[in-house]
């Protein structure tokens, strides 16, 4: 049978990760291309970030945003996480005939609201318009470019045994809530996308210790994902301290209903941080005093034992594996 | 870690008596269980054995024949639990079927199949009906519904089954079951008691971690004492009638019948088909579909990983034919299957 492309290669998981590698590295491979969030680049004396994303979710509205304000936050998180400081992005839109004006506005408006709170500029873009039915109403992507802050160094290679690792909020709930608008399993529950634009908090943080040495956006694939990832990267393990992981009750319930990890599902405001131990302190009580991050949490630490693998501490003193995620958990859920 | 977890985990640790196996017959047990490292935490002398709980691991591939044949040949729009879709049938799966241009419409209910049905009157809608007495009124439901408005475009493909009997089939392959607490729930549990005549033993049990320790302690102790025992663990939701409209909707619009479990044969008694009133809406008599047998894989051991005979690893196409994405037997295929959960957790 011929080999196509299915929505698991979408995922943000382990079967992206084997397009990525089969496809698009083997193609596009240099010396920048990057595994993380962002590029970092070099030019003169400036170390610069780069990153671009696209944004194609389903309904292009949701409780707690919508496309335009996700495609803001998705392109400065991931800036962010290299410690740069956005500066300017760029957007390209693909639009359905037939797509009200005034929802544009809508969209348009949310992105001018979010990148004027993070201070950065919109300095170019680009409109595609296709026939009905050839894109589902709008489809967006950013690029960014951000200043790196100096003394900044973080990558998922560089997590360390011994290092604690921190989530800066309750996780899964933008997936959550995306799932709960589609309305596919008739459940009421009152959750709002996490979505937000984490600048702010990650600058306060490196103001406070520059000694850390991952920041990862969770998005897609939620934290469990983004973990795999860093234990790959790093080769090292992650214990997880299972009944640490802050999780917000109504997304409890309805992971509880449907047989969901809430670590798996996605977050569009969510950071993990990895650090050593002795900066904890310093890095919770920054994210305590910043907007969107007043829920953080250590939830583990990062160990010598079983490179690669995530494993958790569970709620009856046991030791367990958080499972790898298969397939489609939900397709366009950013 | 609160008082229970603790007092039931010094039970079953300081066991020291003859080997027992204790049998789960829920697919959510098995996943807590798997999810919460209870095994690890067993002493070499108790084994938890994963039985035949949940609803597609037990499905026949012939059942699976049978949906096909309606997707592919009837012109028909099979609506089903995603689970179902990639549980290999004797040539293929529903998803391959998909893929070849087959009408299959994933749902999460099947009032959502029976909704679907009446917004498209022009197309023939079955509904592929699995699970056990905690997911058959609704489908029972969709039926009654159906058949109060008139609407001819709508049936099921009927393979509920029923517990009771299967405990009694399988009253070798273990000392004592934990029942599924959900089941217990609509059905009460006066039919569990009436097993411990037969020498037929075991507790019902809840989900949370305290519940399920406290669960397989109580069994581990009941079983030590050697005497006949039933006792509810999950007393905060199962009582002993259960849920008396969830029975009565079952025996209004059903009957029991003998069935195939995967993997264990027929079981007389333990199927649920539709009853003369509602047999319009029964797919075999509104598509003379006959019944189809089927042919697994004989590599694949399901059957035996079902009885608790042998352990995933055991089978030879454990982990190298068969994974999650691509499963050869049904108990690869949902996030509950024993197989399953043996990959996920790399045992």
């Amino acid at each position: 049978m011929t080999e196509t492309v299915t929505l698991a290669h979408g995922a943000g998981g382990k079967q992206t990760s084997e397009l990525i590698d089969k496809v698009f590295k083997e193609h596009f491979s240099n010396p920048e291309f990057t595994p993380d969030d962002a590029a970092v680049l070099t030019m003169g004396s400036n170390r610069l970030a780069m990153s671009t994303d696209g944004f194609i979710v389903s309904p292009w509205e949701f409780p707690g945003g919508n496309i335009g304000k996700l495609s803001i936050c998705g392109t400065v998180n991931d800036l962010s996480c290299m410690g740069a400081r956005p500066r300017y992005l760029t957007c390209g839109f693909v639009i359905e005939e037939g797509f009200p004006l005034s929802d544009l506005e809508k969209i348009a408006s949310a992105m001018e609201k979010t990148a004027n709170e993070v201070g950065v500029r919109i300095v170019a873009g680009d409109t595609k318009v296709v026939g009905k039915g050839q894109a589902d109403h709008v489809f967006i992507n950013t690029a960014g470019i951000g200043e790196i802050m100096e003394g900044v160094n973080t990558s998922g290679a560089f997590a360390k045994p011994g290092d604690n690792i921190i989530v800066s909020g309750d996780v899964g709930r933008h997936g959550c809530a995306i799932l709960l608008a589609r309305d596919d399993f008739a459940i009421d529950a009152d959750v709002k996308s996490d979505c937000a634009p984490l600048w702010q908090a990650v600058e306060n943080v490196l103001n406070a210790t520059k000694d850390v040495h991952v920041i990862r956006d969770a998005t897609r694939g939620g934290v469990g994902t983004v973990l795999y990832e860093i234990a790959a990267q790093s080769n090292v393990g992650v214990l997880l301290d299972q009944d640490s992981v802050p999780v917000h009750e109504s997304v409890r319930g309805v992971c509880g209903m449907l047989g969901l990890e809430p670590l798996y599902l996605a977050c569009e405001g969510r950071l993990v941080f990895i650090a050593p131990e002795s900066q904890t302190d310093k890095i919770l009580t920054a994210l305590a005093n910043s907007e969107y991050t007043k829920g953080a949490a250590v939830i583990g630490r990062i160990t010598d034992e079983e490179p690669g693998r995530v494993m958790m501490e569970t709620a009856i003193g046991a030791k367990t594996l958080l499972p790898q995620p298969a397939g489609e958990l939900l397709p366009r859920i950013c | 870690m609160n008082e229970n977890i603790e007092k039931a985990k010094e039970i079953i640790q300081g066991y020291d008596g003859e080997p027992l196996r204790i049998m789960e017959v829920c697919g959510t047990h098995t996943h807590e269980i798997f999810r919460l490292g209870i095994r690890s935490l067993l002493p070499d002398n108790i084994r938890l054995i994963s039985g035949p709980g949940c609803p597609v691991c037990v499905t026949p591939n012939g059942f699976i024949d049978e949906a096909l044949e309606l997707c592919l040949n009837k012109g028909v729009t099979v609506c089903t639990f995603g689970d179902l879709i990639r549980v290999p049938g004797s040539k293929m799966s529903l998803a391959d079927a998909r893929a070849k241009g087959a009408d299959v419409k994933m749902v999460y209910s099947p009032i959502d199949a029976f909704e679907f049905a009446k917004e498209n009157p022009d197309k023939d809608v079955t509904f592929l009906a699995v699970g056990f007495e905690t997911t058959t009124p609704a489908a029972c439901i969709a039926v009654d519904e159906a058949k109060k408005i008139g609407l001819h475009n709508f049936s099921i493909l009927c393979a509920n089954k029923t517990m009771v009997n299967a405990y009694r089939a399988l009253k070798g392959s273990a000392d004592a079951f934990l029942y599924p607490g959900h089941v217990n729930a609509i059905t009460g549990t006066i039919p569990c008691e009436e097993l411990v005549d037969e020498g037929i033993y075991g507790v019902v049990a809840g989900f949370t971690a305290s519940e399920l320790l406290t669960a397989i302690a109580v069994t581990v102790r009941r079983l030590q004492e050697g005497k006949p025992f039933f006792e509810n663990c999950y007393p905060r939701v199962v009582t002993r009638e259960g849920s008396k409209s969830g029975m009565e909707l079952i025996e209004k619009v059903m009957e029991h019948c003998d069935t195939e479990w995967r993997g264990l044969g027929v079981i007389p008694m333990s199927g649920l088909r539709l009853n003369e009133d509602y047999r319009e809406y029964d797919a075999h008599v509104k598509y003379d579909l006959p019944h189809m047998e089927g042919h697994t894989n004989p590599a694949c051991r399901c059957g035996d990983v079902l009885k608790g005979i042998c352990s995933p690893k055991d089978c030879k196409v454990f982990a190298k034919g068969c994974t999650p994405q691509h499963p050869i037997g049904s108990c690869m295929v949902s996030n509950e299957g024993t197989c399953s959960a043996y990959f996920q957790y790399s045992l």
